[in-house]
């Protein structure tokens, strides 16, 4: 959409392998600075995988990762990449929030803890900054009030809206979402997705896997489709997911809209 | 979302007063309870043998009570008490410091680290305490001196074992290294049982691994830790009685050197008995508040304690003084 806006995600040949198998298989990502991209495709076909290799939570074996036009793990020295230590990876790793498909709250804090801990750790914040936003955020998903509550006494939809508030905290340049919605009762899933839809509204770069194809279709920039480790078919869901090239995709999409 | 159906449906007779949405006393009913005649018998039988066993304790005259009581609160009993008691705060606190450094050894990704941490529990584990005890106390047969120097240099000061390592200091290094060893295993038990999700979310956030460690895993680690450390700290508590092998002056030595003088052993072992008996059921009720303190967040709501628990039927008593008796089943 906005080819002029610069990259904020630049993956080339990206290769993940465990033990044997490869799961990735040279993947190329492109993701412009406020674009949301939709990756979707076939359980076990890498969404995962690519997402947690764009933070770093794994290593890739070939290929690079740039975010917002810097190595992610690594740092380039003399045409050679050399491994980052752990302070800078975790460093580089506050500037991508993360949304799991199982929430991943600290359970034993409570929401306001919850959303303060990495302000404070990582940016340096004082507490009683890093409450003010804290408040803020949980206005903006629709949770005023419950900072006292701990995750477990809330809704699956409610905690995934906090586990957002709580990635936005840090203040991130980019959101992953890995199925935020799948783990959710049916009746819950609209209420995390409007969150994301103002997020992306507001002008945020986020890269959601999913398979609510709908949301896909609205939100989405650019669609891509994840197929065996390769990337079959990417671009504007209009093309990719109405009338794509691609026989696989194809076939992918006649399996879910069958259940749909 | 249950509890209101439930509440709901209690609380709508048009004759009940309003009461808050929680309260959820069912209506009073004219229920005929089933009578459990077997019940009774056996728990007639049960309080009989009791009773009996008591009895016979209380007015077997070799038991001598008043002789107990004498020496329930000398000053000789409590000073072995106090051993006692230092010795097992020491070997709990510093077992389980040393424990965590084992496990967080055992589970780093430093294969050397990992091995060496295996080893020493592996090692300690095997051995049992008496024997690592009398080890400890004959050091000095095995390193008769102690130099202080540069590694493969000059020596600058030597020190006979003997003296350095006494049978005091004999049992703390021998309590010490042996706890570390199981503590070692329980801390891994813990940070084990935490969901490997949370690590990857503190990540996420930017958190530092060592601040990931403090702040995510540890404290919940620390529901699992706390049940087996509480049952590991009473067992040491008791273990110590060992070391009056090594003639340490603790709680069980001290009633040993006074029944050597006057032969009432078997009234100074009760004192010693009832002593370990008070301590037990004092760190049985610091372990429960211990428990409830790191099942925050858990539990959806947690259960009142004893204490509120007969504050609130208090409560109830003085609120309904005229009722009869509530049946059976009461408010939780
Ligand atoms: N830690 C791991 N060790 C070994 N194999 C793994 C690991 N993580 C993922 N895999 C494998 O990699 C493949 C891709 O997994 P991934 O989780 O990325 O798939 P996905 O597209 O996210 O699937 P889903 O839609 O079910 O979430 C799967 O075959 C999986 O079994
Ligand atoms: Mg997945």
């Amino acid at each position: 959409m906005n080819e002029t806006a610069p990259l904020m995600v630049r993956a080339r040949g990206v290769v993940k392998n465990f033990g044997a198998v490869p799961v990735l298989r040279g993947v190329d990502l492109d993701v412009h600075a406020g674009e949301v991209t939709c990756v979707i495709g076939p359980s076990g076909s890498g969404k995962s995988t690519l997402l947690r290799c764009l933070n770093h939570l794994e290593k890739i074996d070939a290929g690079e990762i740039e975010i917002d036009g810097r190595l992610i793990g690594y740092r380039r020295h003399r045409g050679r990449l050399h491994e980052l230590k752990e302070s800078a990876i975790a460093r580089r790793r506050a500037e991508i929030g993360m949304v799991f498909q199982g929430f991943n709250l600290f359970p034993h804090m409570t929401v306001l803890d919850n959303l303060v801990e990495a302000p404070i750790a990582v940016r340096g914040r004082s507490r009683a900054d890093a409450e003010r936003t804290a408040a803020e955020l949980l206005a903006r998903v629709g949770l005023t009030g419950r900072e006292q509550a701990y995750p477990r006494q809330l809704s699956g939809g409610q905690q995934q809206r906090i586990a957002i508030a709580r990635a936005l905290a840090v203040e991130p340049k980019l959101m992953l979402f890995d199925e935020p919605t799948s783990a959710l009762d049916p009746e819950l899933v609209g209420e995390v997705l409007a969150v994301m839809r103002d997020l992306a509204a507001s002008g945020m770069t986020m890269v959601v896997v999913t398979h609510e194809m709908s949301f896909a279709k609205q939100v989405a920039d650019t669609v891509v489709l994840l197929d065996d480790g390769e990337v079959v078919e990417s671009g504007p869901p209009q093309r990719v997911l109405v009338d794509p090239e691609q026989p696989r995709t194809r076939a992918f999409l006649s399996r879910v809209q069958v259940d749909r | 979302m249950a509890e209101d159906i439930a509440s709901g449906a209690i609380g709508g007779t048009v004759a009940d007063p309003p009461r808050p949405p929680d309260s959820r006393r069912p209506a009073p009913r004219e229920v005929v309870p089933l009578r459990h005649p077997g019940r009774w018998i056996a728990a007639t039988i049960a309080l009989l043998c009791c009773g009996f066993a008591l009895h016979s304790v209380l007015t077997n005259p070799n038991f001598d009570w008043p002789f107990v009581a004498r020496y329930f609160a000398s000053g000789a009993v409590l000073d072995g008490l106090v051993v006692t008691l230092w010795l097992t705060v020491v070997t709990v606190v510093v077992g389980f410091v040393l424990g965590t450094v084992l496990a967080v050894m055992r589970v780093s990704r430093n294969p050397v680290l990992s091995s060496l941490s295996w080893g020493y529990v592996w090692l300690f584990r095997s051995t049992p305490l008496l024997v690592q005890l009398l080890f400890w106390f004959n050091i000095g047969a095995l390193y008769p001196t102690l130099s202080i120097g540069i590694p493969f240099g000059p020596t600058l000061q030597t020190i006979d074992m003997v003296n350095l390592i006494g049978p005091t200091a004999a049992a703390v290094i021998g309590l010490v290294l042996h706890e570390a060893a199981y503590a070692a295993e329980i801390v891994r038990g813990g940070l084990l049982s935490v969901d490997q999700g949370q690590t990857e979310a503190a990540q996420a956030l930017g958190l530092s691994p060592w601040r990931t460690f403090r702040r995510v895993v540890l404290p919940q680690a620390m529901r699992s830790i706390v049940p087996a450390a509480g049952n590991m700290l009473i067992g040491t508590l008791k273990g110590t009685s060992m070391v009056s092998v090594l003639a340490v002056e603790d709680l069980l030595y001290t009633v040993q050197l006074v029944y050597n003088r006057n032969y009432r052993i078997i009234p100074l072992l009760l004192v010693a008995t009832l002593w370990y008996v008070i301590v037990t059921s004092l760190l049985s009720v610091v372990q429960y508040y211990v428990e409830r303190f790191y099942a925050r967040g858990a539990l959806r709501q947690l259960p009142p304690t004893p204490v509120q628990r007969l504050r609130s039927r208090w409560r109830a008593v003085l609120a309904a003084p005229r009722r009869p008796a509530p049946s059976g089943r009461d408010d939780p």
